[in-house]
């Protein structure tokens, strides 16, 4: 495109403007570079520096005409001894997969039906899933305050089935009645907000299943519930791990939903990195807890990335 | 389907009242949220009657006014640079299968949809301050939280856009380039009257994600940039608060006909676009 087409020679300036595909490529590509990895790497370096009274020590500096390197690890000691950091981690990795399962349990049967559903409604039932995911997420975490709280309509259908009793015996609450920041009002939180991250994947990949593969199943003698498990099951596996992802990573490192809906002792992460940051305003300590929750959620990201990766590869 | 799970009218009835339950899940909260806004107790959860009162202090709460100008302006300029960036990325990710690094480019590109936000803001920051230390700029405020937004808003305006690309055939565009149209021409002619849809969709989403946002607004804002959910969000922090209750309603109901709107025009130009290719293709066997 930058040859000229009978000679095949490039004119001198277009040596120096760069092609349209330098600019596609390059723009989104140096953006990204300046201002999502390298962030990391500062992130990463500042984790294993010192806090000094204003401002961190720089861990290159000059010494005498020489450069000295200091890797302060006491953060990442600090951390591991520490035992609440642990907890919160493992509470933090719990709470996230108890919400991608539930997550899962009820969004796939509503994704499922939703694919079956009458093709004209179709469109009207998908509007309905995008909705609340356009209006304020922050605004929609508040209502579940008003409808778990005390006299609230949720609180009061719970209380009345009974249902606190059981999650009191399964130690969800902390009291029969009481059912706002408590584990149980997390996870509602949780389900509720990420719901629609896991349904429309979901939805995406069963509405282009083939449904005459579940003809060739009943023909060859599966009854429905068996083609269900071997044939529309696996076929969805990538919905089902895209969706996952999806709920899981994001969950790890919440922080609005248990600072709304928590309380105080409902440990998660990314209130620890919040409160370390701005009330103890210790950014390496804070920058620490952010390298371990990025090697926790690594793995799962290192899948979903691939599973996008595929899924745009297929399609093309 | 040929083959039902338990029998038709059961799976039917079950189907019917799974999606029920879902929906009534999904939207419980929101018209809980609506009809307190009306409350007139001062009990936020017991019913005391009717009232505007809420309504009518929120027109003189100078703090969300505030809040409110400065996060649509962020969110314009956001979902603006979201779109362009967006549509640059998908075009890259697309059309062209190999060039140097592609697989961290896609990396970088999709890890914001699920990276959490306190961490991608915490990075965010710290090389801000640390620019800051060596360039003397940018202070924080609103230039600061546009950048954050944008690394979210271009994650999900790529998403989108992407979809739509993938799905378009390449022969119209090869066609275009093969009548002689400069790769500009195609590009104006062609291929963005066919993707319009989608640029508008991603430019309404991340404009709604922009609005929206409270840890990234929270890590990258100064003193003085305080953004619409910063302050409810403060509000909401210390317990129920009616007047968030008014705000929510507002929000919800501007938000809700927006996108009806937007979605009904976007469907009506996909269909008449549909109808002009069938009748090109009818006047030229």
């Amino acid at each position: 495109m930058t040859t000229h087409p009978t000679t095949g020679e490039s004119a001198w300036w277009q040596r120096i403007v760069p092609s349209g595909r330098g600019v596609v490529i390059g723009v989104p590509y140096f953006w990204l570079l300046l201002f999502f990895l390298l962030p990391f790497l500062i992130v990463t370096k500042i984790s294993v520096s010192e806090m000094e009274t204003v401002r961190f020590k720089d861990v290159l500096t000059l010494k005498e005409g020489l450069l000295q390197l200091t890797l302060k690890l006491s953060n990442y000691v600090f951390i591991t001894q520490d035992d609440i950091y642990f907890k919160t981690y493992l509470a933090s990795l719990k709470y996230a997969a108890v919400t991608t399962a539930l997550c899962l349990a009820i969004g796939y049967p509503f994704a499922y039906f939703m694919a079956r559903a009458k093709a004209t409604i179709q469109p009207a039932l998908l509007m309905l899933v995008m909705l609340p995911f356009w209006t304020s997420f922050l605004l929609r975490v508040y209502a579940w305050k008003g409808l778990l709280s005390e006299n609230g309509w949720v609180a009061e259908l719970l209380i009345g089935l009974r249902i606190d009793q059981i999650l009191f015996a399964a130690d969800l609450i902390e009291a029969p009645g009481k059912l706002m920041n408590t584990p149980f009002s997390l996870v509602i939180g949780m389900v509720y907000t990420y719901l629609p991250f896991m349904i429309l994947p979901l939805y995406a990949n069963l509405a282009k299943m083939d449904l005459r593969l579940l003809e060739a199943a009943a023909d060859l003698g599966a009854t429905p519930w068996v083609a269900f498990w071997k044939v529309t099951v696996p076929l969805s596996k990538a919905g089902i791990i895209a969706g996952s992802m999806l709920v899981f990573i994001p969950c790890v490192g919440e922080f609005v939903i248990p600072e709304l809906l928590g309380g105080p002792k409902t440990l998660m992460i990314g209130r620890v990195l919040w409160d370390e940051f701005f009330s103890n305003n210790d950014w390496p300590l804070a920058s620490a807890v952010a390298v371990v929750m990025i090697l926790l959620i690594i793995v799962p990201l290192a899948i979903f990335n691939k599973y996008q990766a595929e899924a745009t590869e297929k399609r093309s | 389907m040929k083959a039902p799970l338990f029998g038709a009218t059961f799976n039917r009835l079950f189907g019917h009242g799974w999606l029920g339950a879902g929906y009534l899940f999904l939207y419980l909260p929101i018209v809980a949220l609506i009809i307190y806004s009306f409350n007139a107790s001062p009990l936020p959860t017991v019913w005391g009657g009717f009232t505007l009162e809420w309504y009518r202090k929120l027109a003189s709460d100078r703090e969300m006014i505030a809040g409110l100008w400065l996060s649509l302006r962020i969110a314009f300029f956001t979902a603006c640079a979201s779109v362009v960036l967006g549509t640059l990325a998908a075009f890259a990710l697309v059309k062209y299968r190999r060039f140097t690094g592609r697989t961290l480019f896609s990396g970088m590109v999709n890890a914001p949809l699920v990276m959490p936000e306190v961490i991608i803001g915490l990075s965010l920051l710290l090389m801000l301050v640390s620019m800051q230390r060596w360039l003397g700029f940018p202070e924080r405020g609103m230039l600061t939280i546009w950048l954050g937004h944008l690394l979210v808003g271009l994650a999900y305006a790529t998403v989108v856009i992407q979809a739509r690309l993938q799905d378009m055939p390449p022969s119209l565009e090869e066609a275009a380039m093969d009548l002689g149209a400069k790769p500009w021409q195609v590009f104006y002619l062609v291929t963005l009257p066919m993707i319009a849809q989608a640029l508008m969709s991603a430019w309404l989403l991340t404009f709604t994600l922009s609005l929206d946002d409270v840890v990234l607004s929270a890590f990258l804002s100064g003193p003085g940039a305080t953004t619409m959910p910063l302050v409810i969000f403060s509000r909401a922090r210390l317990g129920l608060n009616p007047s968030v209750n008014a705000v929510a309603t507002v929000i919800i109901v501007v938000v809700t006909v927006g996108v009806v709107i937007a979605s009904y025009l976007i469907a009506h130009a996909e269909r008449r676009r549909q109808q002009e290719v069938a009748a090109a293709a009818r006047a030229n066997p």
